[in-house]
């Protein structure tokens, strides 16, 4: 079908500002694919039905809006000190010297800008296939838009245990730098891997991460977004679940003028899980939209969805989530919570909670929720003598546990919050 | 210590008077009751002192050694050395019940210019006066009254009061839910603490707690003010009569 004409004008100006990329190898062959996908789509507008909460004129946008830097230097990086292996990207050029050697046992780490011009490679039946599923019943231009035009990634094969986590770090430097990064993870039967993200990135920045776990295997993930206020980030993770594996994923965001990110994960063996959670923290021009479908194609898996927003000062909050339990899939246990706490009166949640069920022998539950800070527990607790900024502060971190507590690494946990802490401390609350 | 005169309080909200002229004097060492009717404006009293939002003082006083208490914010009152032992305590899902404990003692600390309690000896008191309160350990690894029965939640009021040393300590009907047993627990909490400079200001509506905690003076409230104040044997005859031969007493 053909797009109306504005759509399609859209879709023009939007390529026509994309750098030209050389046409070789499989990737030449998937990225055409893409494009294909993307031409039958178009970009979205606020009358599609997933896109009503946010606006994505700024990603549409041919050119990057101008964001500038953010020093946070007045803490440590995220996973400091933590035995890793870095891979740095610099407004999404990937930099050798910042990064280490990419050689790590249980792993093959491969670069998408190098590995892609080979004739084959095992990527080929990962990159642009699980979003390529992920489009139906929803369409997701911004990912195959990324994987039309990634010009670099990761593409990381795991055979074994891990022997340290892979850690991704996006830099942000140039005020109007506009990357696309598309990433893949396989893990085999068995294997075992964590994945650390942080960073802005860019001024904005588009990001696919597509993620095969195989039976048995685990894949944890952890990403912080950077405090940058006024980068725009729209991700993308796809992911595909076989028997009894596991992939956990949280994801915390402290700021950023818009970040839409998309979780679609689809379990296709009994007994897998999946845990998505996320902390999201805004004060005034923030606006962050998490957007996740969950496929239960299988027999008794698991999954939760763990989303909790603290907003201020005019900040938005948007979540859609929605657990599709597919016939035959029984004893689906399905749990999704997203909650905002809402500091003032300026600021907004906005959420569309769904379920669809065609399974008769399933357990779940959804919740969405927003409310103001409980004024009988700050009185409570500033009668005990705590000001009320602390007691305040104490109140959120309580909102924020159950997101969390979705991180298995209890160091990093704490790090997480104590880093929540700094914020709300630096960006004290009304009232 | 805790002076009161002439208190007048409204809702902030509506054009309800619910205190009409408080008097009320209590003592360095002193152990003062309050009794009353149901609605009578005791809790309200409480609340006020300790600063809670949604009451307006439209005249009197409130001050503790002098200072005046409703100028400051609730913290900054307790700080000063007012406690209250809440007669609903309140449940806060999240914050664990040893680190509000903890939060609590070294903002207190903190705001009198005091050293933070380290958190091994901070651990060490906490759980030698869990004890004593017959406190176990879970519950204090528990979020905050959450899940606690009655009279749980009124024990951890008593923990909090003898981790905090206040000076000027009013118990809001800490009786009330508890068995004969938690109440002699309670007492014995509240009797370990009096001193010559600590005074206590007991509402309740049993002669039973006073049996426990022998009160200097008791009050009766009615209608919003302080209508009677005698010795402990007016807590006794109130038991055995009520309130109506002292309401019409007093017309
Ligand atoms: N926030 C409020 N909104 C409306 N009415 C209130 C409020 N606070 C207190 N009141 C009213 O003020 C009166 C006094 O209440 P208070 O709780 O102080 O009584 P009390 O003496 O403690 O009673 P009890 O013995 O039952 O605990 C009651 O009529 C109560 O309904
Ligand atoms: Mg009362």
């Amino acid at each position: 079908m053909a797009l109306p004409k504005a759509k399609e004008d859209a879709l023009q100006a939007r390529l026509a500002g994309l750098p030209a990329l050389s046409g070789k190898g499989w990737l030449a062959a998937a990225r055409g694919e893409a494009l294909a996908r993307l031409d039958a789509m178009g970009l979205p507008v606020r009358r599609d039905e997933y896109w009503r909460y946010t606006d994505p004129a700024s990603l549409n946008a041919p050119e990057a809006p101008v964001a500038h830097r953010f020093d946070a230097s007045d803490e440590a990086p995220p996973f400091d000190g933590m035995d890793r292996l870095k891979v740095v990207f610099v407004d999404g050029v990937f930099d050798p010297k910042a990064s280490d050697d990419l050689t790590l046992a249980g792993v093959t780490i491969e670069r998408l800008a190098e590995a892609g011009s080979k004739d084959i490679h095992w990527a080929q039946g990962t990159y642009g296939i699980l979003e390529a599923r992920g489009q139906t019943p929803v369409a997701r231009p911004f990912a195959a838009l990324n994987t039309a035009h990634a010009t670099d990634g990761v593409l990381i094969h795991v055979t074994a245990r891990a022997a340290k986590p892979v850690s991704l770090i996006y830099v942000h430097q140039s005020e109007t730098s506009d990357a696309i990064l598309h990433h893949c993870v396989k893990l085999d039967p068995g294997a075992e891997l964590t994945l650390l993200e942080n960073g802005p990135a860019a001024a904005r920045f588009s990001k696919v991460l597509e993620v095969e776990v195989a039976d048995g295997a685990r894949f944890h993930h952890i990403r912080l977004q950077g405090r940058d206020h006024e980068r725009r980030a729209v991700t993308h993770v796809f992911a595909r679940l076989g028997t009894r594996s596991e992939m956990r994923s949280f994801t915390l965001t402290a700021n950023g003028r818009l970040t839409r990110n998309e979780a679609v994960v689809e379990l296709t063996g009994t007994e897998g899980r999946a845990h998505l959670a996320g902390a999201a923290v805004g004060d005034g021009e923030f606006h962050h939209d998490d957007t996740v479908f969950i496929t239960h194609a299988a027999e008794a898996c698991e999954s939760r969805q763990v989303f909790k927003k603290v907003l201020m000062n005019g900040a938005t909050g948007v979540f859609q989530g929605k657990i599709l339990v597919k016939p035959g899939a029984q004893k689906t246990d399905g749990y999704q919570i997203s909650q905002s706490l809402l500091l003032d009166e300026d600021s907004q949640f906005l959420a569309k909670p769904e379920l669809e069920i065609y399974a008769d022998d399933v357990k779940c539950s959804h919740g969405s929720t927003s409310g103001a800070i409980d004024e009988t527990a700050l009185f409570y607790l500033q009668s005990r003598g705590l000001p009320r900024r602390t007691a305040q502060a104490l109140l959120v971190l309580a909102f924020l546990a159950e997101a969390i507590q979705e991180i298995a690494d209890e160091d990093i946990a704490e790090d997480i919050r104590a880093r929540l802490e700094r914020w709300l401390a630096r960006h004290g609350t009304k009232g | 210590m805790l002076e009161i005169n002439n208190l007048h309080v409204k809702l902030e909200e509506e054009d309800k008077v619910i205190l009409n002229g408080v008097d009320l004097k209590i003592g360095a060492g002193e152990v003062h009751a309050i009794m009353g009717p149901n609605g009578s404006g005791k809790s309200t009293l409480s609340y006020v002192l300790s600063g809670r939002d949604g009451y307006e003082v439209t005249e009197g006083s409130a001050t503790l050694d002098g200072q005046e208490l409703l100028e400051m914010e609730p913290e900054e009152r307790a700080a000063a050395g007012l406690f209250l032992a809440f007669q609903y305590p309140v449940e806060i899902p999240g914050v664990g019940n040893m680190t509000f404990l903890r939060t609590a003692v070294n903002a207190q600390r903190k705001a009198r210019g005091e050293e933070e309690l380290s958190a091994g000896d901070f651990l060490k008191v906490v759980r030698a006066k869990a004890k004593t309160l017959k406190i176990d350990a879970e519950m204090l690894k528990r979020p905050v009254n959450v899940g606690f029965s009655g009279g749980e939640k009124k024990r951890n009021e008593i923990l909090q009061m003898a981790m905090l040393e206040p000076r000027m300590c009013i118990l809001d009907e800490t009786d009330s839910g508890l068995d004969v047993d938690a109440m002699k627990l309670v007492a014995d909490g509240v009797n370990a603490l009096r001193s010559e400079g600590r005074s206590f200001l007991v509402i309740t509506h049993y002669q039973r707690l006073l049996d426990h905690i022998h009160p200097d003076v008791v009050h009766i409230m009615a209608a919003g003010r302080i209508v009677k104040t005698g010795g402990p044997e007016l807590a006794l005859e109130v038991e055995t009569n009520g309130y109506a031969d002292i309401l019409s007493e007093v017309g």
